[in-house]
């Protein structure tokens, strides 16, 4: 059997003395794309940040391709794993282009600064995230759509072979997010790039994922195939969900459908609240 | 190079609504792909008919063959996007079909920094340019604030004595009585200027300078301290400690700087949490810094007030040497992490994420920064404003994301030998060289502020 790329070993994480995850075991194998799910404050984004070295697990150990990865050099790390947490800040007036350079630092030292090789990477990234034409404006002025895929493009820029991703669809619409997840996709097919993401829309979790990992209470509440993870009595479990699982209609993956409420709406929604008229 | 797939221009009419756009797009890119490589300047008609002829095959095209390019609406200006070496090769060229087909207000597609030096920095042109014009600005300041003053030298005798060909008179002016104060405002001006560069930039706020994390509260105490308890004579010169008030200085900096690292530490040190803490220290030790000025003397009092706001009129060679050497070792340093430097600016995580140490560089940027700030608060004293004004003064005038440090370093430099000219001669008494950095400083920075129209940031 092959070394996963990442592995969690006996993980327990938490903040100020409150534990999250408690001795989660989990590993991820290479060239797959994983999903991991869970309720608000289930811990999903705390195990990716303890895969992307961010936090170091109270006991237990993280593995990256077999090895401790605090025991790791940052650079060595970033140059085999990249990873793009929630909601990133760009300093005012970053352009694109200085953005996505800064991807290139893990291969760069004092012995080997900027190469003409760094340029073509990020020209390429630049190209293949579509953002070519606004490489030389401003971060902060670009839509929410352009700037995630900004951010997608520093992390791609790193060339790590595995990519782990939080959140990276929060605040886009529909559209916006169909097109981080095909991108995501795409880079995982061609490239054979790891992807380890979190993400909350179980719908296109399931259509963009090889395998979906349900976090809660503590671990790991279930694990597999999109199709077999996503069924009620899981949904009940890991997000107190009362809902029903069809087919999409669109590529016959699992679709999550909330059940419809059972007490009628209260009456000040339905239209009468004075500050209605005005939206 | 030639095997990079080429991603061919997205296109649509601009007035097409975001989601069929980005369908469509998708779709053109997939096909454009193959016509992009032979004739990169037809692409964009091609695409086009593709992209407005066939909407129907655009939608019905499956998941997988849209993922080929997905190139979303916003990049709507109809553009062969070639490879990136071929960009990067010949802009010119290939740039041409862009330029015609996107909004006049459109950059030019390829942008490159100037790289200078061994330690590959990409110098943004105007950066590059400014940073010369600020280098020739201080070299005739230095010449400027060596000939006024009671007795005139001319420019001429400057050069020749500076040669070692001067008359007796000149020397003695030049060398002894001018040089040293010069040579020092001009080296206290470059250690605030890249101190403040590189707190304000590792701490992504333009109001953390190092005054706020102690360092200058902590040299006053000490110096306060030996001037008063160690001294008891009337000037600083005069004390019991002599020529140890610099070095109390200097250590009560990296003392108070250090106790503020270490209450800020939990598990690492979070630039906020620092700067909170270093204005609580701060206020302690300039409390008692208060509390050891109303128990002096007058005339110990004055003269340690004296030093409080910064003063360059005692500036001497042994003033001059252990600031000078600490700016030759330090300001490189701080130079050689400027791309560290620059990814920190990105934030903790994104830092970390392509691999940056992240404390162990905010300790070093910390260590740093009290450093030259020590250096320069033993010569001159606490000089104010300079490190927090300097930078901000750089940033602006070179259109940047951060305060560029060597830049920020000139700024210092200029405004700080600036004021002490002003100072020097401009009034009748000899002015501490502090208050007319504050007064000519400020007014430039609200100036560029209001000129700019430009939030105040990092």
């Amino acid at each position: 059997m092959t070394v996963p790329v990442l592995e969690a070993r006996g993980v327990s994480l938490g903040y100020d003395g409150r534990t999250v995850l408690d001795g989660l075991d989990l590993s991820i194998g290479a060239g797959t794309v994983t999903t991991l799910v869970g309720a608000n404050g289930c811990g999903k984004s705390t195990l990716l940040k303890a895969f992307g070295r961010l936090l170091t697990p109270s006991s237990g150990s993280v593995l990256l391709e077999g090895r401790p990865v605090g025991q790791l050099r940052s650079r060595a790390v970033a140059r085999r794993l990249a990873i793009l947490p929630q909601n990133p800040v760009a300093p005012a007036g970053t352009s694109v282009r200085d953005l996505v350079m800064r991807g290139r630092n893990p291969h760069q030292s004092w012995a080997r600064p900027w190469t003409p090789g760094d340029d073509a990477v990020v020209e390429r990234v630049l190209a293949d995230t579509g953002l070519a034409e606004v490489a030389d404006r401003a971060v902060t002025e670009l839509s929410g759509g352009q700037r995630q895929r900004a951010w997608i493009a520093l992390v791609l820029a790193q060339e790590a072979p595995t990519l782990l991703l939080d959140e990276p669809t929060t605040f886009l619409d529909l559209a916006h997010q169909l097109d981080v997840l095909r991108l995501v996709r795409r880079v995982n097919r061609t490239s054979g790039t790891t992807v380890v993401m979190v993400l909350h829309d179980l719908g296109l979790a399931a259509r963009y994922s090889d395998r979906l990992v349900v976090i809660g209470e503590g671990g790991v509440l279930a694990d597999g195939d999109p199709a077999d993870v996503l069924e009620p009595t899981m949904l009940e479990r890991a997000f107190g969900l009362r809902a029903r699982v069809i087919p999409d209609p669109v590529t016959g993956t699992p679709l999550v459908l909330p059940e419809a409420d059972e007490e009628p709406a209260p009456p000040a929604e339905t239209g009468h609240h004075p500050l209605d008229q005005a939206g | 190079m030639g095997a990079e797939p080429v991603s061919a221009g997205p296109v649509s009419a601009g007035s097409a609504s975001a989601g069929s756009v980005s369908a469509e797009a998708a779709n053109a890119g997939s096909i454009g792909a193959e016509t992009a490589d032979a004739q990169p300047v037809d692409a964009r008609s091609v695409n086009a008919k593709t992209a407005n002829a066939q909407p129907v095959d655009a939608r019905s095209v499956s998941a997988e063959t849209a993922d080929a390019q997905p190139v979303s609406a916003e990049t709507v200006h109809a553009q062969p996007v070639s490879a990136s070496s071929a960009s990067a090769a010949r802009p010119g060229p290939s740039a041409a079909p862009a330029t015609a087909a996107a909004p006049a207000a459109a950059p030019p597609p390829v942008r490159r920094g100037v790289l200078v030096g061994p330690l590959g920095l990409a110098w943004r042109p105007r950066v590059l340019l400014v940073t010369c014009a600020a280098l020739l600005l201080a070299l005739a300041l230095v010449v400027t604030a060596i000939a006024v003053g009671g007795a005139r030298v001319g420019v001429v005798d400057i050069l020749r004595t500076l040669a070692g060909h001067g008359d007796a008179l000149d020397r003695l002016i030049v060398l002894q009585l001018r040089l040293p104060r010069v040579l020092a405002g001009a080296l206290v001006g470059l250690a605030l200027g890249v101190a403040g560069a590189l707190m304000q930039t590792v701490t992504r706020n333009p109001l953390a300078t190092p005054d706020v994390i102690g360092v200058s509260s902590g040299a006053s105490l000490g110096a306060v301290a030996a001037m008063l308890i160690g001294g008891g004579a009337e000037s600083v010169g005069g004390t019991l400690l002599g020529a140890g008030v610099p070095a109390v200085a200097a250590l009560g900096a990296i003392l108070a700087t250090a106790l503020v690292y270490g209450l800020g530490w939990r598990g690492g040190v979070q630039s906020y949490r620092l700067v909170l803490v270093g204005i609580g220290v701060g206020a302690m030790l300039d409390a008692g810094t208060s509390y050891l000025l109303v128990r002096a003397r007058v005339t110990q009092a004055t003269a340690a007030a004296e030093w409080l706001v910064g003063s360059l009129s005692g500036a001497s060679w042994d003033t001059v040497r252990p600031l000078l050497y600490g700016v030759v070792v330090l300001v490189p340093l701080a130079l050689a992490g400027s791309a560290a430097l620059a990814v920190s600016h990105l934030g903790d995580e994104i830092a970390q994420g392509v691999g940056l140490p992240v404390q162990l560089h905010r300790l070093a940027v910390i260590a740093l920064t009290v450093l030259l700030t020590a250096a320069s608060v033993a010569a001159a004293g606490p000089i104010g404003f300079v490190a927090f004004v300097a930078p901000q003064i750089a940033l602006r005038t070179a259109g940047a994301t951060r305060p560029p440090l060597l830049l920020s370093g000139l700024t210092g430099t200029c405004l700080t030998l600036l004021a002490d000219t002003l100072a020097r001669t401009a009034f009748p008494w000899d002015v501490p060289v502090g208050i007319v950095t504050t007064v000519i400083g400020a007014p430039y920075l609200i100036w560029l502020l209001v000129r700019n129209r430009k939030e105040m940031t990092t």
